[in-house]
């Protein structure tokens, strides 16, 4: 009989990832609702004690699998063990991140172990003793709900970084932890050739509080110093519309939009986009929106919360001499 | 050397979504179908190793008689040729359904490399391309922004978040395509390519010619399906602020810090 939720983590570099700790928290409240336990599978390199910490967030016990060949993520290492692992452990309700390598994985993972999956998701809930998830369609014009049919364990689905609330930390909680009895194969189909690391070490899109984005009407890619220094001074990645891509203004992974990132952060500052349907798309969901645009009629103004009809190029200097005054007294 | 494309068409991206009288899919009557852009990068890619390393570019897809123009837009790009999986059986298919249609026809047929999507932009679901690898026992290599062949090898880099990983797999294998439409700047169709489209082979195929049952595929086989749909909520239109650009400032700066507190 199946019985209770595993999510699986992502360990990367040494250190898990936040997302870990969102699916963790968010598994523990699906746990509790079914009244049934929370483990973990945790895969990596070198993961070490710190799967102990995994129980400040709920987990029970944590199942390790720490072997060289893991260290960085390859479908075809981690396919085979993980699938062999929870066959064994026969839980409900996987959950898994719904992160770059996460959403490679859990495919591949669910193709494996014949379940259904649903990926992205931004809501769960158990009813009847069985799993319902939320999750957007058309890059969040439109949300769908979905279900599992009868009898058809596990569960999988993947959770939207950045979405999903994350519990206080108890450290007085420790997790259990097993090391996994299963071979891990070296893997001689693919290989990592090479990783390279962004400079400055970027937030990503995907993960980041606060998005200040930039359209045409930035009108270079000099002009995007202004935008770089105010994400600098609260914290935020920078992000932007096609048009600024195709332009050769920004790279391609800060596209945002129906066929780029889609992203839910607290904040998302747009300027001089005008707010197309695709990109729209991709940023509706922010919980704020702010839009500066020297066209009160631009589409983008009948989604914001607070908008500036301005000139950007006379509008942020000031704002961010302000923000500058903010930040220096608090 | 033998490509196949996994094509899907899509609503175009301009489509403003509502949902269908059932509350469970969306309403089709008035949209205006695409190739979904992801698919367009794969076809773009494998044109381009159609032209490096000499191969022979396949379509294939699944859907309704509608598909066909999409697959000869492909044709038209420069393909060679197409296969359309057209049964309604398979309606209703979740992912691994549409996946085991696919990797039914991929068995018989030659192929070095399948091309496809990291995902579809109306499902959006980022599944279907893997699970067709994991169904052939293929590697696949995922999100490529890149792609090179050599010594029968594939080799692609893929962005994770905060840096990119090279990563190389032997043949056959499966890539599927992320990026942008500013790195793989697909090519359009010309006219002598569209009526050359016209006269090249395009196969269209059932679950019966696949040997799928039909209880494998389609809505009794779906382990996960969609009870209902629903639209975002409406967002409350927002504050335009009044004023000289210095009480704009200041103002935008309070309300973020005050009253929304995210700065
Ligand atoms: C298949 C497909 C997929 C697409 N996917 C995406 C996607 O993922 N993401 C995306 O963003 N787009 C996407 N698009 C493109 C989309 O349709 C728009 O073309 C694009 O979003 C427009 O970008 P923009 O707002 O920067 O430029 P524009 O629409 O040109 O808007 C520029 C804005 O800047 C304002 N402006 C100009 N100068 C100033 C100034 N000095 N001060 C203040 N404001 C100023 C103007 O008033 C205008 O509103 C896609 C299109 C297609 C066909």
């Amino acid at each position: 009989m199946a019985e209770g939720v595993c999510v699986i983590t992502e360990f990367r570099e040494g250190s898990f990832r936040r997302i870990s700790f969102e699916i963790a928290s968010e598994g523990r409240r699906l746990a509790d609702e079914l009244g049934e336990p929370l483990v973990a599978l945790a895969l990596g390199e070198s993961i070490g004690d710190l799967a102990t910490d995994l129980g400040n967030y709920g987990v029970e016990k944590v199942y390790v699998l720490d072997a060289p060949s893991l260290k960085d993520y390859r479908a075809e290492t981690y396919v085979p063990v993980a699938a062999e692992i929870l066959s064994n452990l026969d839980p409900k309700v996987i959950l898994i991140a719904a992160s770059v390598d996460g959403k490679d994985f859990s495919a591949r993972l669910a193709a494996r172990l014949g379940a259904g999956l649903a990926t992205d998701c931004t809501q769960l809930k158990v009813e009847g003793g069985s799993l319902k998830a939320k999750r957007p369609m058309y890059a969040g014009k439109a949300f769908a709900w979905y279900e599992w049919s009868d009898g058809s364990w596990p569960q999988m689905a993947s959770c939207r970084p950045n979405v999903m609330d994350c519990l206080a930390p108890d450290t007085s909680k420790k997790a259990e932890v097993e090391k996994a009895k299963v071979e891990v194969a070296e893997g001689n189909q693919t290989q990592v050739v090479n990783i390279e690391k962004d400079a400055g070490g970027k937030l990503d899109l995907t993960e980041a509080d606060i998005i200040v984005s930039g359209g045409r009407g930035m009108k270079g890619p000099e002009n995007f110093a202004m935008l770089e220094e105010l994400a600098k001074l609260i914290g935020a990645a920078v992000g932007a519309s096609r048009s600024a891509v195709d332009s050769g203004w920004r790279p391609h992974a800060d596209q945002v939009g129906q066929t780029g990132k889609v992203v839910t952060p607290n904040l998302y500052i747009a300027c001089g986009i005008s707010g197309a349907i695709q990109h729209l798309a991709g940023m509706s969901s922010s919980k704020y929106i702010v839009a500066v645009n020297k066209d009160p009629e631009a589409p983008i103004f009948s989604k914001v919360d607070y908008g500036v009809v301005e000139d950007l190029f006379k509008f942020l200097p000031v704002f961010i001499e302000e923000v500058k005054t903010l930040k220096s007294t608090c | 050397m033998n490509i196949v494309v996994l094509l899907k068409q899509v609503p175009d991206t301009e489509t403003k979504i509502r949902i269908g009288g059932d509350g469970k899919t969306i309403d089709t009557s008035d949209i205006k179908w695409i190739m979904n852009p992801y698919d367009e990068y794969a076809v773009e890619a494998a044109l381009r190793l159609q032209e490096s390393a000499g191969a022979k570019v396949t379509i294939l897809s699944m859907g309704p008689e509608r598909v066909v123009e999409s697959i000869r837009t492909a044709l038209a790009m420069g393909a060679d040729q197409g296969v359309l999986v057209n049964d309604p059986g398979t309606e209703g298919s979740d992912a691994l359904g549409k996946a085991k249609v696919l990797a039914a026809v991929l068995k018989n047929l030659e192929f070095d490399l399948v091309c496809c999507g990291h995902r579809a932009v109306d499902d959006d679901e980022n599944q279907v391309g893997i699970m067709v690898a994991e169904l052939l026992g293929i590697p696949h290599l995922g999100l490529a922004i890149s792609v090179e062949l050599g010594d029968g090898k594939i080799r692609i880099v893929r962005p994770i978040e905060g840096a990119r990983v090279t990563l190389e797999g032997t043949l056959p294998a499966l890539v599927t395509f992320g990026g942008a439409h500013a790195v793989w700047n697909p090519r359009y169709a010309s006219l002598p390519g569209i009526m050359k489209a016209k006269k090249k082979p395009l196969e269209t195929k059932t679950i019966a010619d696949l040997g799928l049952s039909p209880d494998e595929v389609g809505m009794q086989a779906a382990k996960v399906k969609i009870t209902a749909m629903e639209l975002p909520a409406e967002r409350q239109a927002g504050r335009v602020l009044e004023g000289e650009t210095s009480d704009k400032a200041k103002e935008l700066v309070r309300l973020l810090h005050e009253e929304a507190k995210v700065i």
